[in-house]
């Protein structure tokens, strides 16, 4: 017990930063950070597995995270029937010319050995399916988009609860890391960064763009839930019972029944929004708990054990007989695939998803801060990592205005650089997020928790 | 006559804008080959760096203009470059001293390195915009053109114009003096040799009583130089945008590898395959092929290869499949 004395009291002492916000901001507040802390840790589960198990870094997260809130829209939407009826042919055949244009690259790469004449064969049948991909796609894309652009303009989903995106969204993902694994992989560490936040981009700018598949930048909004909504809530009998059970002795101190109404009211609005958020805690928790069992348990596995040795001596792994691209390719695919679900998760709680908002910054290179400064290679590290970082994350802007208005207090109120200061509050986080970065990776490189070698 | 008004067209739509474009993006591309080189580094914090010095240069030509000084038909930030560059070489040094040394001394991996930029990166971008805020700002002045449409049309008595914009004459002009410089300081001079040397193998360098320290600063002060005056012909082609800086840095890293990183010759090259490549597979070719086929047979179709929208994507799939047909670039760089 004594080993976990630090990991237990790292998370008390992060259980307790999130009851502060909540008796200081709000319980709504406490408990969306808490939920973004738990998607946090998924991805940085995902992550971890990639670059702490295997010693894989992977830049593209926001590309999986995007691939898994894609999976949300195309499971629990409600198929659009008059966008399939107009261009649904076309984009089926679509799909059948890419089938084939793969299937005929790899005859040529098969059947032909090594020469300029395959080079230019496979480029000019890539270059001549795209242009069948245009003529034949066009008109179809066409007319989806013209479907009630305002509300569909695109095909829809398959109208199946939301609960089955989750997985379908991992599944997604997976296949995804699958295709780049197999391209990527072999490329050396600063390489394989760089490669993998492109194809990232490229991901996330064909969501963007192809609006006939998800409405692209005009976003779809009020997606299923796997939660009851508020509005329900506020009418449904035993919740107000249950609520005016909860504040009984508050409510008996007021006195005329009118006030006693409109308290009841608006503690009826508080508490069905903190309700619907702790049922998203509790299905988040234990995607947690689930996954941190698992991970752990493989860890600790002859697998696990595996991994590490060829992350720390790749030679040493192949000339005992471990197929390092098989495995690289293997712990790649796994982690994208939490990354997806973690995607999944997130668009789910939201309610709705947004292609644009999916920038490197928050995705891609925030996540990988948590799993450095959480601990690399362990998996209370990391998840402790997504924890603190998410919280700084959102704290820094109002932490950093109290003390801006600490420091400039005897300044007048119109004074520029204090004006000028308190504008730019939100963009402090930056700063602690990047500082952090670095103090950690200097002192303590191995993270808050660091990993930890059970001899056997 | 058709057949030079499609020139005429090609000209203006393709060419101009992607020898502007590329020449941005080689600037900042032998930056970060540089890095490559010599720190032996994939710096993630380049396209704020760009975006660093550039703020100053903003901050500098507003602070000029009201002064009241100017270039003419020039645009003030011209004047603005060398102090901009003084700061962002300060700044560089300060970050290098605080974060990249200890590991420089350490000998730590790559990996370790490019964690640190983005540690760096994300200082940088809160400096960025807790100084000058994440808004848009253009900060060209003077002149706007060389050549308009209608005068050359009236000129030539063709039916389609060019347009030479100042900002993208200055680019290519200043691009190509700072990079022929370069070249011969890096070829040519004792200081520019001891730095070929160190990055082609650091312990023979040392033997040979170079001082890494000084290699090491010489340079950042080159990074500063080239960061700074890309990030303000960027500025001045387009407007100043710090997220918009940061996006540029892809392209860039696409054309550093494309053209072989750690070779700066490639480097060069490099930001204009992307940025043709770019242009060219983005241009809508329907002006073009209708001068050039009769007139029964004009197209109906843009015939656009992909949408404008993908012209990221475009720069980026060229890398991927340099980096899976021929990894050490189209100029061999460092043997990876």
């Amino acid at each position: 017990m004594r080993n976990y004395k630090n990991v237990i009291a790292a998370y008390s002492i992060m259980i307790f930063l999130i009851i502060l916000v909540g008796i200081f901001q709000s319980w709504s507040i406490a408990l969306t950070i808490l939920n973004y802390c738990l998607i946090s840790a998924v991805m940085t589960i995902g992550a971890n597995i990639q670059w702490g198990y295997a010693g894989l870094i992977n830049f593209g997260i926001m590309g999986y995270t995007a691939l898994g809130g894609l999976a949300v829209v195309l499971v629990s939407v409600e198929p659009v029937k008059k966008a399939w009826q107009v261009g649904g042919l076309n984009i089926l055949a679509c799909i059948w010319i890419i089938v084939a244009i793969i299937f005929v690259v790899k005859f040529v790469l098969n059947r032909f050995d090594k020469s300029k004449l395959r080079n230019y064969s496979v480029a000019s049948v890539i270059l001549g399916g795209i242009i069948l991909l245009r003529v034949t796609a066009a008109p179809g894309i066409e007319a989806i988009e013209s479907v009630d652009p305002a509300k569909t303009g695109f095909l829809g989903g398959m109208g199946l609860p939301v609960l089955f995106s989750w997985i379908f969204g991992a599944l997604l993902a997976g296949a995804l890391a699958f295709v780049i694994g197999k391209i990527a992989l072999g490329l050396r560490a600063d390489y394989l960064a760089i490669a993998t936040l492109l194809i990232a981009e490229i991901i996330v700018s064909i969501i963007k763009h192809e609006e006939w598949l998800a409405r692209g930048v005009k976003n779809v909004i009020g997606l299923k839930r796997p939660a009851p909504y508020e509005i329900d809530l506020q009418t449904s009998e035993w919740f107000i019972n249950l609520v005016t059970k909860f504040n009984s002795s508050k409510l008996n101190l007021i006195n005329s029944i009118f006030d006693k109404q409109e308290a009841l009211n608006q503690m009826v609005i508080d508490a069905s929004s903190v309700y619907v958020k702790l049922c998203f805690t509790g299905l988040f928790l234990t995607v947690v708990i689930f996954l941190l069992i698992v991970t752990q348990k493989a860890l600790y596995s002859p697998w696990g054990r595996k991994m590490r040795a060829i992350r720390d001596n790749e030679e040493a792994a192949s000339a005992m007989g471990k197929n390092i691209v098989k495995e690289h390719l293997l712990i790649f695919i796994l982690g994208s695939a939490i990354v997806g679900l973690a995607g999944a998760m997130m668009v789910t709680n939201d309610g709705l998803f947004t292609p644009g908002s999916y920038r490197p910054m928050r995705y891609t290179f925030v996540i990988w801060v948590m799993v450095i400064v959480g601990g690399t290679g362990n998996n209370f590290g990391a998840i402790l990592g997504g924890f603190v970082v998410w919280f700084l994350w959102v704290e820094a802007a109002p932490i950093a205005l109290f003390l801006i208005n600490l420091f400039t207090s005897h300044l007048p109120e119109t004074n520029a650089v204090r004006v000028h200061l308190i504008e730019s509050a939100p963009y402090f986080r930056f700063l602690v997020i990047g500082i952090g970065l670095l103090l950690i990776m200097r002192y303590r490189p191995q993270g808050i928790i660091p990993e930890k070698i059970i001899k056997q | 006559m058709d057949f030079l008004n499609a020139i005429i067209v090609l000209f203006n739509f393709t060419v101009i804008p992607a020898l502007a474009y590329g020449s941005q993006l080689a600037l900042g591309a032998i930056f970060v080959t540089l890095i490559y080189a010599v720190l032996r580094f994939a710096n993630f914090a380049t396209g704020d760096m760009m975006s660093f010095g550039t703020m100053f240069a903003v901050i500098l030509t507003y602070y000029f203009q009201s002064l009241g000084i100017g270039l003419g038909v020039l645009p003030t930030a011209l004047l603005t470059i060398p102090f901009a560059i003084l700061m962002m070489i300060l700044y560089m040094l300060i970050i290098d001293k605080f974060v990249f040394s200890y590991y420089r001394i350490k000998k730590s991996p790559p990996v370790q390195f490019a964690m640190v930029s983005v540690g760096v990166m994300f200082v940088t971008q809160a400096l960025i915009r807790i100084i000058i805020g994440p808004s848009d700002r253009r900060f060209l002045d003077g002149e706007k053109f060389i050549i308009k449409a209608a005068e050359f049309k009236e000129m030539t008595g063709l039916t389609e114009g060019i347009t030479l914009k100042s900002t993208q004459a200055i680019t290519i002009i200043v691009t190509l003096i700072v990079v022929s410089i370069m070249f011969w300081f890096l070829n040519r001079t004792k200081t520019g040799t001891s730095m070929r040397a160190y990055s082609d193998n650091e312990d023979l360098a040392l033997l040979s009583g170079i001082d890494p320290k000084r290699v090491v600063l010489i340079t950042w002060v080159i990074a500063g130089i080239l960061a700074t005056i890309g990030g303000v012909l960027y500025g001045l082609d387009k407007s100043y945008r710090p997220f918009v800086y940061f996006n540029n840095m892809l392209p860039i890293f696409a054309a550093a590898i494309v053209g072989g990183i750690g070779n700066p010759f490639g480097a060069f090259l490099g930001g204009y395959v992307i940025a043709f490549a770019e242009i060219f597979v983005t241009y809508a070719y329907k002006r073009f092929i209708s001068y050039l086929l009769p007139e029964h047979l004009e197209p109906d179709s843009l015939l656009q290869l992909l949408s404008t929208d993908y012209k990221f994507a475009v720069s980026f799939s060229i890398l991927v499949i340099v980096l899976l047909i021929r990894p050490s670039g189209i100029f061999k760089g460092k043997v990876i």
